[in-house]
C-alpha cells in the first residue's frame, strides 16, 4: 500500500507540473523576466503548492507517524552555511539559463523533445559529480578528524 | 510571450501540494524532485532507490496523461542551443546536490515546515534565476 501511494503522489506531481505548464521552459522563464515579458503565473502555482501543503503538514506532521511507513523522514541540518547558498545560486543560474528544474525536467521527458533529454542527462551527470565531490570531502574531514 | 494562465497554475499547483502531502502523510517523505532524482543514480539497488524509482514512473504517467488533455505539447518552447541546455543542466544537477534541494523540495516542502534552511535556499535560487533571465535578456540580449 505504501508503494501505491507513492506511485500516485508521483502522478499527482506529474499532472501537476505539466496542467500548471511549468514542463514549459519558455514559460518559467518569462516569470523570472519581470523587466519584460513578464508571466507571473508561476505565482500561483507555488501559492496553490505552498497552501495545500503548508495546511496538510499541518494536520499530518502532528501524527505520530506515516500512514505507511515506520517515521517521518525529515531533514535535520540547520546550518545555513557557504554549500547550501553556493549550491542554491548555481541551481538558480541553471534554471534562468534553460527555465528547467528537476521536477518539470523530469516530467517533460515524455514529451520526447532533444532538449528534455539533453538537459536531464546533464543534470545526472552534474548531480553524480557532485555527490563525488562530497564523498572526497567527508572521507578528507574523516582523515584530518581521526 | 507566453499567455498568463491562473487557474491552470492554481490547478497544477494545488496538485503538486496534494502530491507533497500524500507522500509525507503516507510515506514520510519530502517530496523534493531532485533528492528523489538523485537517489536514483547509485548502484545499489535497495528500498531508498525502488520507491523513487516508483515515484518517478508515476511522475511521467501523471505528465503524460495530463499532457494528452490539459497541455498543449506544441507550446513547448526552449532557450538557447545546445551548449546552454547542458550547461544549465549541469549547474542544475551541481547546485541542487549541494543546496541539498530544489524548487519543490526547499520551495515547496522546505517552506512549510517553516525550515530557515529552506527558506535562504529559495530565496537565493530564485533571484540567481532572476538575475541570470536578466543578464542573458536585457544585457546580453541573448
Amino acid at each position: 500500500m505504501g508503494k501505491f501511494i507513492v506511485f500516485v503522489s508521483g502522478m499527482l506531481f506529474g499532472a501537476g507540473v505539466t496542467i500548471s505548464g511549468m514542463v514549459n521552459p519558455m514559460k518559467v522563464l518569462n516569470f523570472f523576466d519581470i523587466f519584460g515579458v513578464w508571466d507571473p503565473t508561476l505565482i500561483f502555482v507555488m501559492g496553490a503548492a505552498l497552501l495545500v501543503t503548508l495546511l496538510g503538514y499541518q494536520i499530518i506532521l502532528k501524527r505520530e507517524a506515516p500512514r505507511f511507513a515506520p517515521s517521518f523522514r525529515l531533514p535535520t541540518s540547520q546550518d545555513i552555511d557557504a554549500k547550501l547558498l553556493g549550491g542554491a545560486a548555481l541551481f538558480g543560474v541553471g534554471w534562468g539559463l534553460s527555465g528547467f528544474c528537476p521536477g518539470p525536467a523530469v516530467a517533460s521527458l515524455v514529451f520526447g523533445r532533444m532538449e528534455s533529454i539533453a538537459f536531464v542527462i546533464a543534470m545526472a551527470a552534474g548531480m553524480i559529480l557532485a555527490k563525488q565531490i562530497q564523498k572526497l570531502q567527508q572521507a578528507k574531514v574523516g582523515h584530518t578528524s581521526s | 510571450m507566453t499567455e498568463f494562465t491562473p487557474l491552470a497554475g492554481l490547478l497544477g499547483g494545488a496538485l503538486i501540494g496534494f502530491s507533497a502531502v500524500l507522500l509525507m502523510g503516507g510515506y514520510g517523505r519530502i517530496a523534493g524532485a531532485s533528492g528523489i532524482f538523485a537517489g536514483l543514480l547509485t548502484l545499489s539497488f535497495n528500498a531508498e532507490f525502488s520507491w523513487r524509482f516508483i515515484f518517478v514512473i508515476g511522475m511521467l504517467i501523471g505528465a503524460a496523461g495530463s499532457g494528452l488533455f490539459f497541455f498543449d505539447v506544441s507550446s513547448l518552447a526552449f532557450n538557447g542551443g545546445p551548449l546552454t541546455t547542458i550547461a544549465a543542466g549541469l549547474l542544475v544537477g551541481v547546485g541542487t546536490v549541494l543546496g541539498s534541494g530544489c524548487t519543490s523540495g526547499h520551495g515547496i516542502c522546505g517552506l512549510s515546515r517553516f525550515s530557515k534552511r529552506s527558506l535562504a535556499a529559495t530565496c537565493t535560487f530564485m533571484a540567481a534565476a532572476i538575475l541570470t533571465v536578466f543578464v542573458t535578456r536585457h544585457m546580453l540580449g541573448v
